[in-house]
Protein backbone atom coordinates (compact mmCIF):
# COMPACT_ATOMS: atom_id res chain seq x y z
CA UNK A 1 0.00 0.00 0.00
CA UNK A 2 1.37 3.67 -0.75
CA UNK A 3 1.64 5.70 2.53
CA UNK A 4 3.33 8.80 0.26
CA UNK A 5 2.09 9.53 -3.46
CA UNK A 6 3.68 12.20 -4.96
CA UNK A 7 2.50 13.52 -8.70
CA UNK A 8 4.21 16.15 -10.78
CA UNK A 9 5.13 18.14 -8.06
CA UNK A 10 6.88 21.55 -8.39
CA UNK A 11 7.88 23.91 -5.53
CA UNK A 12 9.41 27.23 -5.90
CA UNK A 13 10.46 29.54 -3.15
CA UNK A 14 9.10 32.44 -2.47
CA UNK A 15 11.40 34.92 -4.65
CA UNK A 16 13.25 32.74 -5.81
CA UNK A 17 13.88 32.56 -10.04
CA UNK A 18 13.50 28.86 -10.66
CA UNK A 19 11.82 26.20 -8.91
CA UNK A 20 13.59 23.64 -6.37
CA UNK A 21 12.19 21.00 -7.75
CA UNK A 22 10.49 20.50 -10.69
CA UNK A 23 8.02 17.27 -11.61
CA UNK A 24 8.88 15.19 -9.28
CA UNK A 25 6.76 12.10 -9.07
CA UNK A 26 7.43 9.07 -6.64
CA UNK A 27 5.30 6.68 -4.68
CA UNK A 28 6.33 5.27 -1.46
CA UNK A 29 4.80 2.13 -0.01
CA UNK A 30 4.02 1.53 3.81
CA UNK A 31 7.22 -0.14 5.33
CA UNK A 32 10.01 1.02 2.96
CA UNK A 33 13.63 2.31 3.89
CA UNK A 34 14.08 5.12 1.09
CA UNK A 35 17.35 6.66 0.59
CA UNK A 36 16.94 9.86 -1.05
CA UNK A 37 20.84 11.25 -2.30
CA UNK A 38 22.09 13.60 -5.12
CA UNK A 39 24.51 16.23 -5.31
CA UNK A 40 24.03 19.11 -2.76
CA UNK A 41 21.71 21.89 -3.72
CA UNK A 42 19.44 19.06 -5.74
CA UNK A 43 16.40 19.60 -4.22
CA UNK A 44 16.51 16.77 -1.46
CA UNK A 45 15.84 18.88 1.04
CA UNK A 46 13.01 20.61 -0.34
CA UNK A 47 11.21 17.40 -1.38
CA UNK A 48 11.36 16.53 2.47
CA UNK A 49 9.99 19.37 3.43
CA UNK A 50 6.84 19.11 1.28
CA UNK A 51 6.31 15.68 3.27
CA UNK A 52 5.50 17.38 6.21
CA UNK A 53 3.63 20.32 4.86
CA UNK A 54 6.10 22.87 5.88
CA UNK A 55 6.21 23.26 2.04
CA UNK A 56 3.98 25.12 1.41
CA UNK A 57 2.10 25.93 5.15
CA UNK A 58 5.60 27.55 6.69
CA UNK A 59 7.28 28.37 4.20
CA UNK A 60 4.87 29.22 1.53
CA UNK A 61 6.13 29.88 -2.46
CA UNK A 62 4.45 27.77 -5.19
CA UNK A 63 3.53 24.02 -4.95
CA UNK A 64 1.76 22.91 -7.92
CA UNK A 65 1.34 19.20 -8.81
CA UNK A 66 -0.60 16.60 -6.13
CA UNK A 67 1.10 15.03 -2.99
CA UNK A 68 -0.68 12.57 -0.25
CA UNK A 69 0.78 11.53 3.03
CA UNK A 70 -0.71 8.96 4.81
CA UNK A 71 -4.01 9.55 3.08
CA UNK A 72 -3.74 13.15 3.35
CA UNK A 73 -3.51 15.86 1.08
CA UNK A 74 -0.85 18.07 2.12
CA UNK A 75 -2.29 21.36 0.95
CA UNK A 76 -5.72 20.57 2.63
CA UNK A 77 -3.79 19.94 6.07
CA UNK A 78 -2.63 21.87 8.49
CA UNK A 79 1.32 21.18 9.56
CA UNK A 80 -0.08 19.60 13.11
CA UNK A 81 -2.21 17.13 11.51
CA UNK A 82 0.62 15.83 9.43
CA UNK A 83 3.45 15.90 12.07
CA UNK A 84 1.52 13.08 13.56
CA UNK A 85 1.77 11.13 10.92
CA UNK A 86 5.19 12.64 9.67
CA UNK A 87 8.15 13.21 11.57
CA UNK A 88 11.07 15.66 10.30
CA UNK A 89 14.65 15.11 11.76
CA UNK A 90 16.45 17.93 10.61
CA UNK A 91 20.12 18.44 8.99
CA UNK A 92 20.86 20.86 11.72
CA UNK A 93 19.62 20.02 15.02
CA UNK A 94 19.86 23.30 16.66
CA UNK A 95 17.09 24.20 13.89
CA UNK A 96 14.67 21.70 16.15
CA UNK A 97 16.11 22.04 19.78
CA UNK A 98 14.16 24.95 22.40
CA UNK A 99 13.86 23.69 25.32
CA UNK A 100 15.79 24.11 29.04
CA UNK A 101 16.38 20.16 29.10
CA UNK A 102 16.58 17.22 27.09
CA UNK A 103 13.42 16.06 28.49
CA UNK A 104 10.99 19.03 27.87
CA UNK A 105 12.55 18.73 24.37
CA UNK A 106 11.30 14.99 24.18
CA UNK A 107 7.78 15.65 25.89
CA UNK A 108 7.09 19.06 23.90
CA UNK A 109 5.21 17.45 20.85
CA UNK A 110 3.76 14.89 23.31
CA UNK A 111 2.32 18.09 25.10
CA UNK A 112 1.26 19.51 22.06
CA UNK A 113 -0.76 16.60 21.14
CA UNK A 114 -2.55 16.49 24.51
CA UNK A 115 -0.85 13.59 25.39
CA UNK A 116 -1.89 11.67 28.83
CA UNK A 117 1.40 11.80 31.71
CA UNK A 118 1.55 8.38 32.05
CA UNK A 119 1.68 7.80 28.79
CA UNK A 120 3.92 10.92 27.69
CA UNK A 121 6.45 9.71 30.56
CA UNK A 122 6.93 6.34 29.17
CA UNK A 123 7.36 7.81 25.03
CA UNK A 124 9.87 9.75 26.64
CA UNK A 125 11.82 7.03 28.39
CA UNK A 126 11.62 4.85 25.26
CA UNK A 127 12.65 7.82 22.74
CA UNK A 128 15.60 8.49 25.05
CA UNK A 129 16.24 4.74 25.48
CA UNK A 130 16.41 4.34 22.10
CA UNK A 131 18.87 6.96 21.42
CA UNK A 132 21.42 6.27 24.21
CA UNK A 133 20.71 9.85 25.65
CA UNK A 134 19.31 8.88 29.52
CA UNK A 135 22.03 10.33 31.23
CA UNK A 136 21.57 13.95 29.40
CA UNK A 137 17.88 13.81 30.38
CA UNK A 138 17.87 16.94 32.60
CA UNK A 139 20.87 18.80 30.13
CA UNK A 140 19.92 21.81 28.41
CA UNK A 141 20.38 20.75 24.99
CA UNK A 142 22.12 24.09 23.41
CA UNK A 143 24.86 23.29 25.82
CA UNK A 144 25.83 19.49 24.44
CA UNK A 145 28.04 18.91 21.50
CA UNK A 146 26.77 18.65 17.87
CA UNK A 147 26.41 14.09 17.95
CA UNK A 148 24.26 14.96 21.49
CA UNK A 149 21.96 17.82 19.91
CA UNK A 150 21.07 15.04 16.74
CA UNK A 151 19.98 12.25 18.97
CA UNK A 152 17.87 14.51 21.18
CA UNK A 153 16.76 16.00 17.70
CA UNK A 154 15.71 12.14 16.56
CA UNK A 155 14.44 11.00 19.97
CA UNK A 156 12.11 13.92 20.00
CA UNK A 157 10.40 12.65 16.37
CA UNK A 158 10.46 9.11 18.18
CA UNK A 159 8.33 10.57 20.96
CA UNK A 160 5.85 11.32 18.65
CA UNK A 161 5.48 7.49 17.26
CA UNK A 162 4.96 8.31 13.56
CA UNK A 163 4.32 6.31 10.47
CA UNK A 164 6.78 8.43 8.54
CA UNK A 165 9.93 9.25 9.75
CA UNK A 166 11.72 11.56 7.52
CA UNK A 167 15.80 12.02 8.38
CA UNK A 168 17.75 14.60 6.60
CA UNK A 169 21.47 14.04 7.03
CA UNK A 170 21.08 13.06 10.89
CA UNK A 171 24.23 11.70 11.83
CA UNK A 172 26.33 14.40 9.69
CA UNK A 173 27.63 15.74 13.19
CA UNK A 174 27.89 12.11 14.41
CA UNK A 175 31.41 9.80 14.38
CA UNK A 176 31.65 6.84 12.52
CA UNK A 177 30.43 4.62 15.23
CA UNK A 178 27.80 6.95 16.46
CA UNK A 179 26.72 7.25 12.88
CA UNK A 180 26.70 3.54 12.56
CA UNK A 181 24.75 3.44 16.00
CA UNK A 182 21.87 5.58 14.87
CA UNK A 183 21.57 3.77 11.63
CA UNK A 184 21.09 0.69 13.71
CA UNK A 185 18.19 2.07 15.94
CA UNK A 186 17.11 3.90 12.46
CA UNK A 187 16.87 0.08 10.75
CA UNK A 188 15.15 -1.48 13.98
CA UNK A 189 12.25 1.51 13.58
CA UNK A 190 11.83 0.15 10.22
CA UNK A 191 12.38 -3.61 10.55
CA UNK A 192 10.55 -3.89 13.75
CA UNK A 193 7.83 -0.98 13.92
CA UNK A 194 7.15 -1.01 10.86
CA UNK A 195 7.90 2.80 10.16
CA UNK A 196 8.11 3.82 6.69
CA UNK A 197 11.97 5.37 6.76
CA UNK A 198 13.19 7.83 3.80
CA UNK A 199 16.74 8.85 4.72
CA UNK A 200 18.66 12.03 3.22
CA UNK A 201 22.42 10.49 3.09
CA UNK A 202 25.44 11.28 0.78
CA UNK A 203 27.46 8.60 3.33
CA UNK A 204 26.31 5.86 1.24
CA UNK A 205 29.02 3.57 2.41
CA UNK A 206 27.31 3.01 5.96
CA UNK A 207 23.48 3.39 4.73
CA UNK A 208 22.91 1.45 1.77
CA UNK A 209 23.24 -1.85 2.91
CA UNK A 210 19.73 -1.06 4.67
CA UNK A 211 17.80 0.63 2.37
CA UNK A 212 14.88 -1.16 -0.04
CA UNK A 213 15.27 1.83 -2.51
CA UNK A 214 17.66 4.52 -3.80
CA UNK A 215 16.42 7.36 -5.06
CA UNK A 216 18.86 9.89 -6.80
CA UNK A 217 17.90 13.58 -7.50
CA UNK A 218 19.58 16.02 -9.52
CA UNK A 219 18.81 19.50 -10.47
CA UNK A 220 15.38 18.99 -8.57
CA UNK A 221 14.07 15.92 -10.52
CA UNK A 222 14.79 12.56 -9.65
CA UNK A 223 17.00 10.64 -12.60
CA UNK A 224 17.13 7.67 -10.90
CA UNK A 225 15.05 4.79 -8.55
CA UNK A 226 15.53 1.76 -7.89
CA UNK A 227 17.38 -0.82 -6.27
CA UNK A 228 20.51 0.16 -4.72
CA UNK A 229 22.87 -2.59 -6.37
CA UNK A 230 20.57 -1.57 -9.26
CA UNK A 231 21.59 1.96 -8.97
CA UNK A 232 25.20 2.41 -7.47
CA UNK A 233 26.24 0.13 -10.84
CA UNK A 234 24.40 2.12 -13.16
CA UNK A 235 26.04 4.86 -15.89
CA UNK A 236 23.98 7.37 -14.55
CA UNK A 237 24.62 7.45 -10.63
CA UNK A 238 28.33 7.83 -11.88
CA UNK A 239 28.27 10.64 -14.04
CA UNK A 240 26.27 12.78 -11.45
CA UNK A 241 29.03 11.96 -8.95
CA UNK A 242 27.45 10.25 -6.19
CA UNK A 243 29.92 9.01 -3.47
CA UNK A 244 28.96 5.06 -4.27
CA UNK A 245 30.49 2.71 -1.58
CA UNK A 246 33.99 1.69 -2.14
CA UNK A 247 33.56 -1.81 -2.12
CA UNK A 248 31.09 -1.21 -5.18
CA UNK A 249 33.82 0.56 -6.47
CA UNK A 250 36.08 -2.13 -5.98
CA UNK A 251 33.63 -4.82 -7.15
CA UNK A 252 33.90 -2.51 -10.57
CA UNK A 253 37.55 -2.18 -10.84
CA UNK A 254 37.69 -5.66 -10.93
CA UNK A 255 34.93 -6.43 -13.29
CA UNK A 256 36.66 -4.08 -15.89
CA UNK A 257 39.57 -6.46 -15.50
CA UNK A 258 37.21 -9.47 -16.56
CA UNK A 259 37.22 -10.65 -12.27
CA UNK A 260 33.39 -11.39 -11.97
CA UNK A 261 31.99 -11.14 -8.36
CA UNK A 262 28.91 -13.63 -7.16
CA UNK A 263 27.13 -10.14 -7.04
CA UNK A 264 27.41 -6.67 -6.38
CA UNK A 265 28.41 -5.73 -2.56
CA UNK A 266 27.29 -2.45 -1.27
CA UNK A 267 28.97 -2.90 2.48
CA UNK A 268 32.89 -4.46 3.63
CA UNK A 269 31.37 -7.89 4.80
CA UNK A 270 29.75 -8.51 1.87
CA UNK A 271 32.74 -7.81 -0.44
CA UNK A 272 34.94 -9.71 1.93
CA UNK A 273 32.39 -12.78 1.53
CA UNK A 274 32.07 -12.44 -2.27
CA UNK A 275 36.38 -12.11 -2.46
CA UNK A 276 36.96 -15.19 -0.68
CA UNK A 277 34.76 -17.41 -3.00
CA UNK A 278 37.01 -16.63 -6.06
CA UNK A 279 40.17 -16.17 -4.22
CA UNK A 280 39.90 -20.04 -2.76
CA UNK A 281 39.85 -21.54 -5.79
CA UNK B 1 54.16 26.47 13.55
CA UNK B 2 51.97 26.04 16.30
CA UNK B 3 53.18 24.60 19.25
CA UNK B 4 50.71 23.02 22.00
CA UNK B 5 52.89 22.24 25.47
CA UNK B 6 50.97 20.46 27.62
CA UNK B 7 47.46 21.93 26.99
CA UNK B 8 44.40 21.64 29.80
CA UNK B 9 41.63 22.92 28.91
CA UNK B 10 38.08 23.00 31.40
CA UNK B 11 34.66 24.97 30.35
CA UNK B 12 34.03 27.35 32.89
CA UNK B 13 30.57 26.58 33.14
CA UNK B 14 29.70 23.08 32.63
CA UNK B 15 32.92 22.49 34.78
CA UNK B 16 34.09 19.78 32.19
CA UNK B 17 38.11 18.95 31.51
CA UNK B 18 37.73 18.51 27.56
CA UNK B 19 41.86 18.89 26.71
CA UNK B 20 44.08 16.93 29.77
CA UNK B 21 47.59 17.58 28.89
CA UNK B 22 47.88 17.82 25.40
CA UNK B 23 51.37 18.49 23.51
CA UNK B 24 51.83 18.59 19.88
CA UNK B 25 53.56 20.56 17.28
CA UNK B 26 51.85 21.54 13.98
CA UNK B 27 55.00 22.61 11.72
CA UNK B 28 54.30 24.66 8.65
CA UNK B 29 53.15 23.96 5.21
CA UNK B 30 51.82 20.57 7.05
CA UNK B 31 48.35 18.92 6.45
CA UNK B 32 47.00 17.52 10.20
CA UNK B 33 43.64 15.66 10.41
CA UNK B 34 42.49 15.53 14.42
CA UNK B 35 40.25 12.35 14.57
CA UNK B 36 37.93 10.83 16.92
CA UNK B 37 35.00 10.35 18.83
CA UNK B 38 32.71 13.00 19.65
CA UNK B 39 33.47 14.82 22.77
CA UNK B 40 36.94 13.96 22.44
CA UNK B 41 37.83 17.33 22.32
CA UNK B 42 38.92 17.88 19.02
CA UNK B 43 37.20 21.20 18.56
CA UNK B 44 38.46 22.39 22.01
CA UNK B 45 41.90 21.61 21.05
CA UNK B 46 42.07 23.90 17.76
CA UNK B 47 40.25 26.64 19.18
CA UNK B 48 43.56 27.43 21.09
CA UNK B 49 45.94 27.29 18.07
CA UNK B 50 43.44 30.80 17.00
CA UNK B 51 43.26 32.14 20.66
CA UNK B 52 39.59 31.60 20.13
CA UNK B 53 39.95 29.36 23.44
CA UNK B 54 42.84 30.04 25.84
CA UNK B 55 44.44 27.14 27.83
CA UNK B 56 43.03 26.43 31.64
CA UNK B 57 46.92 25.10 32.23
CA UNK B 58 49.84 25.06 29.60
CA UNK B 59 50.77 27.23 26.56
CA UNK B 60 49.83 27.51 22.81
CA UNK B 61 52.63 29.57 20.67
CA UNK B 62 51.82 30.40 17.45
CA UNK B 63 55.07 31.34 15.71
CA UNK B 64 56.71 31.33 18.74
CA UNK B 65 53.69 34.08 20.35
CA UNK B 66 52.40 32.95 23.47
CA UNK B 67 47.96 32.92 22.60
CA UNK B 68 47.50 34.91 25.81
CA UNK B 69 49.83 38.23 24.90
CA UNK B 70 48.15 38.51 21.84
CA UNK B 71 44.80 39.51 20.45
CA UNK B 72 42.52 37.28 18.99
CA UNK B 73 42.31 39.72 15.67
CA UNK B 74 46.09 39.61 15.45
CA UNK B 75 45.99 35.66 15.50
CA UNK B 76 43.18 35.53 13.11
CA UNK B 77 45.14 37.45 10.51
CA UNK B 78 47.43 34.19 10.99
CA UNK B 79 45.35 31.69 11.51
CA UNK B 80 41.93 31.31 10.24
CA UNK B 81 39.17 29.08 11.50
CA UNK B 82 35.79 27.87 9.99
CA UNK B 83 33.66 26.90 12.33
CA UNK B 84 31.63 22.89 11.88
CA UNK B 85 28.17 24.85 11.78
CA UNK B 86 28.51 27.35 9.39
CA UNK B 87 25.32 29.36 10.96
CA UNK B 88 27.69 30.39 13.79
CA UNK B 89 29.47 32.57 11.25
CA UNK B 90 27.07 33.45 8.27
CA UNK B 91 25.28 36.87 9.49
CA UNK B 92 25.41 39.02 5.83
CA UNK B 93 22.57 39.57 3.94
CA UNK B 94 24.43 38.84 0.73
CA UNK B 95 27.30 35.94 0.18
CA UNK B 96 29.19 38.99 -1.33
CA UNK B 97 29.08 40.85 2.08
CA UNK B 98 29.82 38.00 4.12
CA UNK B 99 33.28 37.10 2.35
CA UNK B 100 33.81 41.07 2.06
CA UNK B 101 33.15 41.10 5.88
CA UNK B 102 36.59 40.36 7.55
CA UNK B 103 38.64 41.84 4.59
CA UNK B 104 37.34 45.55 5.31
CA UNK B 105 37.94 44.71 9.19
CA UNK B 106 41.49 43.99 8.39
CA UNK B 107 41.41 47.55 6.64
CA UNK B 108 42.15 45.80 3.09
CA UNK B 109 41.28 48.60 0.60
CA UNK B 110 38.36 48.29 -2.09
CA UNK B 111 39.90 47.26 -5.33
CA UNK B 112 41.92 44.28 -3.03
CA UNK B 113 38.53 43.17 -1.23
CA UNK B 114 36.83 42.96 -4.90
CA UNK B 115 39.28 40.71 -6.48
CA UNK B 116 39.62 38.62 -3.37
CA UNK B 117 35.61 38.37 -3.11
CA UNK B 118 36.03 37.52 -6.42
CA UNK B 119 38.65 35.05 -5.78
CA UNK B 120 37.13 33.13 -3.45
CA UNK B 121 33.88 32.74 -4.57
CA UNK B 122 34.94 31.50 -7.97
CA UNK B 123 37.21 28.88 -6.31
CA UNK B 124 34.40 27.78 -4.52
CA UNK B 125 31.84 27.43 -7.38
CA UNK B 126 29.54 30.18 -5.86
CA UNK B 127 29.82 32.43 -8.16
CA UNK B 128 26.11 32.64 -8.94
CA UNK B 129 25.01 33.26 -5.29
CA UNK B 130 26.93 36.33 -4.70
CA UNK B 131 24.26 38.60 -4.13
CA UNK B 132 21.98 35.66 -2.56
CA UNK B 133 21.35 35.79 1.11
CA UNK B 134 22.85 32.85 2.33
CA UNK B 135 20.40 31.89 4.53
CA UNK B 136 18.96 31.05 1.16
CA UNK B 137 21.38 28.11 0.38
CA UNK B 138 21.34 24.82 1.03
CA UNK B 139 23.73 23.43 4.28
CA UNK B 140 26.41 22.38 2.12
CA UNK B 141 26.33 25.79 0.21
CA UNK B 142 26.51 27.75 3.42
CA UNK B 143 29.58 25.48 4.44
CA UNK B 144 31.29 26.62 1.20
CA UNK B 145 30.18 30.68 2.37
CA UNK B 146 31.80 30.16 5.35
CA UNK B 147 35.14 28.49 3.87
CA UNK B 148 35.43 31.23 0.81
CA UNK B 149 35.17 33.88 3.68
CA UNK B 150 38.24 33.01 5.84
CA UNK B 151 39.93 31.93 2.90
CA UNK B 152 39.63 35.73 1.10
CA UNK B 153 42.08 36.99 3.50
CA UNK B 154 44.69 33.85 2.80
CA UNK B 155 45.96 33.14 6.18
CA UNK B 156 49.41 30.92 6.66
CA UNK B 157 47.10 28.38 8.77
CA UNK B 158 43.42 27.18 7.84
CA UNK B 159 41.79 25.40 10.09
CA UNK B 160 38.70 23.06 9.56
CA UNK B 161 36.02 22.13 11.48
CA UNK B 162 34.45 18.68 10.19
CA UNK B 163 34.67 20.25 6.41
CA UNK B 164 32.71 17.35 4.97
CA UNK B 165 29.30 17.74 6.46
CA UNK B 166 26.34 18.03 4.01
CA UNK B 167 28.75 18.13 1.06
CA UNK B 168 28.35 16.16 -1.56
CA UNK B 169 30.45 13.33 -3.20
CA UNK B 170 31.92 15.65 -6.29
CA UNK B 171 32.23 18.43 -3.54
CA UNK B 172 34.28 16.35 -1.55
CA UNK B 173 36.79 15.09 -3.64
CA UNK B 174 36.91 19.50 -4.83
CA UNK B 175 37.26 19.99 -1.51
CA UNK B 176 40.50 17.27 -0.95
CA UNK B 177 41.85 18.96 -4.15
CA UNK B 178 41.20 22.02 -3.34
CA UNK B 179 43.16 21.36 0.40
CA UNK B 180 45.92 19.50 -1.42
CA UNK B 181 46.46 22.07 -3.75
CA UNK B 182 46.58 24.75 -0.45
CA UNK B 183 49.04 22.61 1.08
CA UNK B 184 50.79 22.56 -1.97
CA UNK B 185 51.27 26.56 -2.04
CA UNK B 186 53.02 25.97 1.65
CA UNK B 187 49.64 26.54 3.84
CA UNK B 188 49.44 24.84 6.96
CA UNK B 189 45.98 22.89 6.73
CA UNK B 190 44.17 21.19 9.91
CA UNK B 191 41.22 19.13 9.74
CA UNK B 192 39.12 18.65 12.48
CA UNK B 193 36.99 15.33 10.98
CA UNK B 194 35.57 11.21 11.77
CA UNK B 195 35.50 11.11 8.31
CA UNK B 196 37.63 8.50 7.89
CA UNK B 197 37.05 7.74 4.09
CA UNK B 198 37.83 11.54 3.32
CA UNK B 199 41.18 10.89 5.41
CA UNK B 200 41.34 7.79 3.56
CA UNK B 201 41.71 9.91 0.15
CA UNK B 202 43.90 12.62 1.46
CA UNK B 203 46.32 10.66 3.55
CA UNK B 204 47.64 13.28 5.52
CA UNK B 205 49.01 13.46 9.05
CA UNK B 206 46.43 11.91 11.72
CA UNK B 207 46.56 12.87 15.18
CA UNK B 208 44.07 10.45 17.07
CA UNK B 209 41.90 11.97 20.44
CA UNK B 210 40.71 9.79 23.16
CA UNK B 211 38.85 11.68 26.17
CA UNK B 212 41.26 14.58 25.61
CA UNK B 213 44.29 13.02 24.78
CA UNK B 214 46.12 12.35 22.33
CA UNK B 215 46.73 8.71 21.82
CA UNK B 216 47.95 8.14 18.22
CA UNK B 217 49.95 10.49 16.08
CA UNK B 218 51.35 9.43 12.32
CA UNK B 219 50.60 8.55 8.55
CA UNK B 220 46.84 7.73 7.80
CA UNK B 221 48.15 4.67 6.64
CA UNK B 222 49.28 3.58 9.61
CA UNK B 223 47.42 4.89 12.22
CA UNK B 224 43.46 4.32 10.22
CA UNK B 225 44.52 0.58 9.75
CA UNK B 226 45.58 -0.29 13.30
CA UNK B 227 42.77 -1.66 14.97
CA UNK B 228 43.76 -1.38 18.47
CA UNK B 229 44.29 2.24 18.17
CA UNK B 230 41.55 2.62 16.04
CA UNK B 231 39.30 0.87 18.11
CA UNK B 232 40.56 3.05 21.25
CA UNK B 233 39.41 6.11 19.65
CA UNK B 234 36.00 4.85 18.33
CA UNK B 235 36.83 5.15 14.56
CA UNK B 236 35.51 2.55 12.16
CA UNK B 237 38.69 1.80 9.80
CA UNK B 238 37.68 3.16 6.32
CA UNK B 239 35.31 0.34 4.05
CA UNK B 240 38.46 -1.11 1.92
CA UNK B 241 40.71 -1.55 5.02
CA UNK B 242 38.13 -3.62 6.30
CA UNK B 243 37.81 -6.09 3.35
CA UNK B 244 41.45 -6.15 3.27
CA UNK B 245 41.70 -7.33 7.40
CA UNK B 246 38.67 -9.81 6.44
CA UNK B 247 41.25 -11.59 3.62
CA UNK B 248 44.38 -11.05 6.26
CA UNK B 249 44.43 -15.21 6.30
CA UNK B 250 44.63 -15.21 2.68
CA UNK B 251 47.47 -13.27 2.80
CA UNK B 252 46.93 -10.09 1.90
CA UNK B 253 48.36 -6.68 3.59
CA UNK B 254 46.06 -5.48 6.44
CA UNK B 255 47.24 -1.71 6.19
CA UNK B 256 45.51 -0.68 2.67
CA UNK B 257 43.21 2.40 2.52
CA UNK B 258 42.77 3.46 -1.08
CA UNK B 259 40.58 1.83 -3.40
CA UNK B 260 42.71 1.81 -6.47
CA UNK B 261 45.54 0.22 -4.81
CA UNK B 262 43.07 -2.09 -3.36
CA UNK B 263 42.21 -2.86 -6.75
CA UNK B 264 45.54 -3.33 -8.24
CA UNK B 265 46.47 -5.67 -5.38
CA UNK B 266 43.39 -8.10 -5.91
CA UNK B 267 43.81 -8.37 -9.84
CA UNK B 268 47.53 -8.87 -9.32
CA UNK B 269 46.66 -11.72 -7.06
CA UNK B 270 43.59 -13.12 -9.31
CA UNK B 271 45.69 -12.85 -12.50
CA UNK B 272 48.86 -14.65 -10.97
CA UNK B 273 45.69 -17.36 -9.62
CA UNK B 274 44.69 -17.42 -13.10
CA UNK B 275 47.42 -18.04 -15.06
CA UNK B 276 48.45 -21.35 -12.48
CA UNK B 277 45.39 -23.28 -13.78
Amino acid sequence: MAIIEVKGLTYTYPGAKKPSISDVSLTIEKGEFVIVTGPSGCGKTTLCRCFNGLIPHFYNGQLDGELSVAGLKVNEHEIHELAQKVGLVFQNPENQLFALSVEKDVAFGLENLGVARDEMRKRVDRALQTTEIEELRERAPHELSGGQQQRVAIACVLAMRPDIMVFDEPTSFLDPLGARKIFEVINELNKKLGITVILVEHRLDLTSHYADRVVIMDNGKIVLNGKPREVFTSEEAKLIGVGIPKATLLWQLLQEKGFPLKGVPTGSEEATRFLREVLKK
Amino acid sequence: MIEVQDVYFTYPLAGVEAVKGVSLTVRNGEFVAIMGQNGAGKTTLVKQFNGLLKPSKGNVLVDGVNTRDISIAQLARKVGFVFQNPDHQLFSETVEEEVAFALKNFGFNEETIEKRVTWALNLLDLTEYRKTSPFMLSGGERKRVALASVLAWDPEVVILDEPTIGQDHQQKETLRQFIIQLNSQGKTVVIVTHDVEFVAECNPRVVLMVQGQIVADGEAKQILTNPDVVLKAFVVPPQITQIFQGLADLGFPTDVIDVSEAGKILIERLEEERSKR
